[in-house]
């Protein structure tokens, strides 16, 4: 063993790494596919209720997210009751008659968009991310305006309850 | 030809790497999905015309108390628990009761003839209710309704309702629809 250890002045041959890229390439194909590019970050704070009866979007190409809670650091902060609206990634006023027009504002804009792109702008899935602790005031108004600007398809984004899971 | 080093492509493919994980995210989008009612000027009209005994007011207060036909209180602990059962009972209307929503019978392909409900639950809300209690009524909503469809699925096709094929799951839909009609709140 001894002698073994004074000869053995041999160096290690290379590993051969040519085919890690390939590896990391193949990583990198995984996460693109099972991954989404994230649109908009959320500038509120936004704990979703739990649910059991949820589904899963199933298209995500056309999704408008609409966030409502408590504004973290960045946002503009509310008049009243803390809360704060983000329409993708633009912040909406809460005081109601300036919230109207700053949702019907977005609406539109989202649906000209979708038909730029050729496709139906009645399609449009509106994700609907909303505190657990947000008063109903500014979803009635939220809701009340999507429906006068014939945006009818809405998702209110829920949390697996793990409680009452069967 | 000496080989090409290829040493630095692992490096820049763990940069685009790192890159897609960043700017991606993973969060699948769940939620319980609603259809809005559109802006009809009958919409008045239509509400009169509905008889009451095929109407379910359920009225949620500012306490996340819950009123059913301006009768039954529920407290925010027992909506989890009895409002399911409350909605079914009236949407299915098991044995023909009185005072339980009258059924229409159709002709739907698939099913052949089927009595469809014509209840309608009317959800109101108060400006105070937490958005919480709003979904967990929803979601008991919607629980009431995926059970009635898993039972008729499970009667006609043998299957629960979530595996039929798309033209069975119509049919389903049509037998049992979800009639939830939002009361601007006061």
């Amino acid at each position: 063993m001894a002698r073994c250890k004074k000869n053995g002045k041999k160096e290690l041959p290379e590993i051969n790494n040519s085919s890690m890229s390939d590896i990391i390439f193949m990583f990198l194909f995984f996460f693109m596919v099972i991954t989404t590019m994230r649109e908009s970050d959320a500038s509120v704070r936004f704990t979703p209720p739990h649910a059991t009866e949820y589904q899963k979007l199933e298209k995500k190409s056309s999704i408008a997210t609409i966030y409502m809670g408590a504004p973290l650091r960045g946002g503009i902060p509310a008049i009243d009751e803390k809360v704060s609206i983000q329409l993708n990634d633009k912040f909406a006023s809460t005081r109601a008659e300036v919230m109207r027009r700053d949702v019907s504002d977005f609406i539109k804009g989202e649906r000209e968009s979708c038909a730029n792109k050729g496709k139906d702008p009645n399609t449009i899935t509106y994700s609907l991310k909303i505190d657990s602790e947000v008063q109903m005031r500014y979803v009635n108004i939220l809701k009340q305006e999507l429906r006068e600007n014939n945006a009818l398809k809405i998702n209110y984004a829920t949390k697996k309850d793990k409680k009452n899971e069967k | 030809m000496p080989s090409l080093n290829t040493s630095s492509s692992a490096d820049i493919s763990f940069l685009l790497l790192t890159f897609f994980l960043l700017t991606s995210s993973i969060t699948n989008e769940q939620g319980i999905p609603r259809l809005l009612p559109k802006i009809s000027n009958q919409e008045k009209q239509q509400q009169e015309d509905i008889r009451e005994r095929n109407i379910l007011t359920i009225l949620v207060n500012k306490n996340d108390d819950v009123l059913i036909n301006k009768t039954q209180i529920l407290k925010k602990e027992d909506i989890a628990v009895k409002l399911k059962d409350i909605a079914k009972e009236f949407l299915a209307n098991p044995r023909n009761a009185e005072n339980l929503p009258e059924k229409d019978v159709k002709q739907i392909d698939g099913l052949g003839t089927f009595a469809v409900s014509r209840g309608v639950i009317s959800l109101t809300n108060d400006n105070s209710t937490t958005f919480a209690t709003y979904i967990l009524v929803q979601n008991e909503l919607q629980k009431a309704v995926n059970e009635l469809r898993d039972e008729t699925a499970l009667n006609y096709f043998g299957q629960k309702y979530e595996k039929l094929a798309p033209e069975e799951k119509k049919a389903i839909q049509e037998a049992i629809p979800i009639n939830i009609s939002e009361a601007t709140s006061k």
